[in-house]
């Protein structure tokens, strides 16, 4: 080998290097992981749901939650509501919950089904310190209880406020939500226990990207039924769970405003500066320091002498 | 006490639980045993003369394409335009009982066909032309107006003999 071949030689291997480098370096800064390419999802047609609850019976029954306080079957939970007039929501013994909506215009009520969302890129996963959270490939966020510190950051972070908390553990509160039955059915490529306990079909399992096209069939398919907006396509950077309605999604619980940007985004350049403050800062101030007081020093160095 | 009845008059046509629903076009006349459910509900009887009359001899009305009767949703009506009378009708023909089975999820998942992705299973379909149709014409519509709960239904939804005892109530809402 000569040595021209040789430089030429390196060079290239080294731009190649650079050039992956780069790449890899480049997306995982763009925060452009738009969740993994084959994960599953759910869609929910809500024009089709009826409010019979038998999602959350399969919900209690699949996950081993403990008793409700009031029957499945007891329909006036729905005229339950939390302080200030808010809808239920879930809690610690209750991963999925249906509320109901009156529609001005609409001839009968609307259902809406709630529960974890399952964020392509989900800001409970990236609030967490202690790495608790897992998006895995299938779709599901899951979470592990036993690093678990109770701080609720999760909560504050998620944009649909998802996961509670075991207020009533004295022990060992921890945080709680829909694991989309990943334990027991994801896993093995079953869908969710609400999904195959609805007497209505309201839930589709499929593929996301295929439920994203699906989605908009439907509503090509049917002019004026569907509103022209997949909930849970965009919003977020996207969710395993997509929404279909009949009437606006604002007018039915949904936070409109939550934008196509994962919630990591608003806060990452912030973030990014963080380790070089923490490193570099330190050091830099330091010296400014001794080079502010050497001055000083040294004449109080020659007033000694 | 129709589900007695049901029970007795339908006694020739009465459909084992593994097959419901599948009985030749010609079912008319016949009271049947919907037992897909049974598991947590005692079986439905369905008089199928009586839902003929009700939907004034449109056999689309339900049965879509597949009676004979041009399909009138949308969703259908691109391919199965002119898809003539099938050589079954039953619901169970083409909604499969069983739709979470993982060989039928792969089938769901690789048709080329979108909307026979949202193909809903067979208790689906029954319950989106039943309770569609009586929403429409003032019919039953709550669960045990249909059905009769099960002991094991009454401990799935936590009721009857298994409703939380009052009093218990954490109100963590």
């Amino acid at each position: 080998m000569n040595r021209r071949n040789f430089i030429k030689g390196s060079l290239a291997g080294g731009l190649a290097v650079a050039a992956t480098a780069k790449t890899e370096k480049a997306d995982a800064a763009a925060g452009t992981f738009g969740g993994y390419a084959d994960s599953m999802g759910v869609l929910v047609d809500l024009t089709k749901c009826v409010g019979c609850r038998t999602c959350e019976a399969a919900c209690n029954k699949e996950q081993g939650l403990p008793e409700p306080d009031k029957p499945f079957d007891d329909y006036s939970v729905f005229d339950e509501h939390r302080h200030g007039g808010l809808p239920r929501r879930t809690t610690e013994k209750e991963y999925t919950i249906v509320n109901r909506y009156e529609v001005e215009g609409r001839e009968k009520p609307l259902y809406r089904k709630f529960q974890c969302n399952h964020c392509n890129e989900p800001a409970c996963l990236t609030s967490c310190f202690v790495n608790a959270y897992t998006k895995t490939p299938e779709g599901a966020v899951i979470y592990n209880p036993k690093v678990c510190v109770g701080c609720r950051t999760c909560m504050i972070a998620c944009p649909f406020y998802v996961p509670t908390y075991s207020y009533s553990s004295a022990i060992n509160p921890v945080v709680k939500k829909c694991i989309m039955c990943y334990d027991t059915r994801l896993k093995f490529g079953r869908p969710p226990a609400c999904v195959e306990a609805c007497p209505q079909g309201v839930m589709t399992f499929g593929k996301r990207k295929d439920l994203i096209s699906l989605a908009h069939k439907m509503i090509d398919a049917k002019p004026g039924k569907y509103v022209n907006h997949v909930y849970g396509e965009t919003e977020v950077g996207g969710t395993s769970w997509m929404y279909l309605s009949d009437v606006p999604f604002e007018e039915i619980g949904f936070n409109t405003h939550l934008g196509p940007q994962p919630i990591i985004n608003y806060v990452k350049d912030f973030l990014a500066i963080v380790p070089m403050v923490l490193t570099i800062w330190p050091a830099l101030f330091t010296g400014f320091h001794l080079l502010a007081t050497r001055k000083q020093a040294n004449k109080d160095e020659s007033n000694k002498a | 006490m129709s589900l007695k009845r049901g029970k007795l008059i339908g006694l020739a046509a009465i459909i084992a639980m593994a097959s419901p629903f599948t009985q030749p076009l010609n079912a008319v006349g016949e009271v049947f045993e919907l037992s897909s459910l049974s598991n947590l509900y005692e079986g439905v009887s369905f008089d199928h003369d009586m839902h003929i009359e009700a939907a004034s001899d449109n056999c689309a009305a339900c049965h879509h394409h597949t009676a004979g009767t041009p399909t009138q949703d949308p969703n259908c009506i691109p391919c199965h335009k002119n898809s003539g009378e099938a050589e079954s009708a039953a619901c169970s023909s083409c909604h499969e009982a069983e739709p979470f089975t993982s060989a039928n999820l792969e089938k769901t998942a690789n048709t080329p066909y979108l909307h026979h992705k949202e193909k809903p299973g067979l208790m689906a379909a029954l319950h989106q032309n039943c309770l569609g149709c009586h929403s429409e014409v003032g019919g039953p519509l709550g669960c045990q107006d249909c059905h009769t709960m099960t002991d094991k239904g009454e401990k799935y939804y936590n009721t009857g003999k298994y409703a939380p005892k009052p009093g218990k109530e954490t109100g963590h809402h």
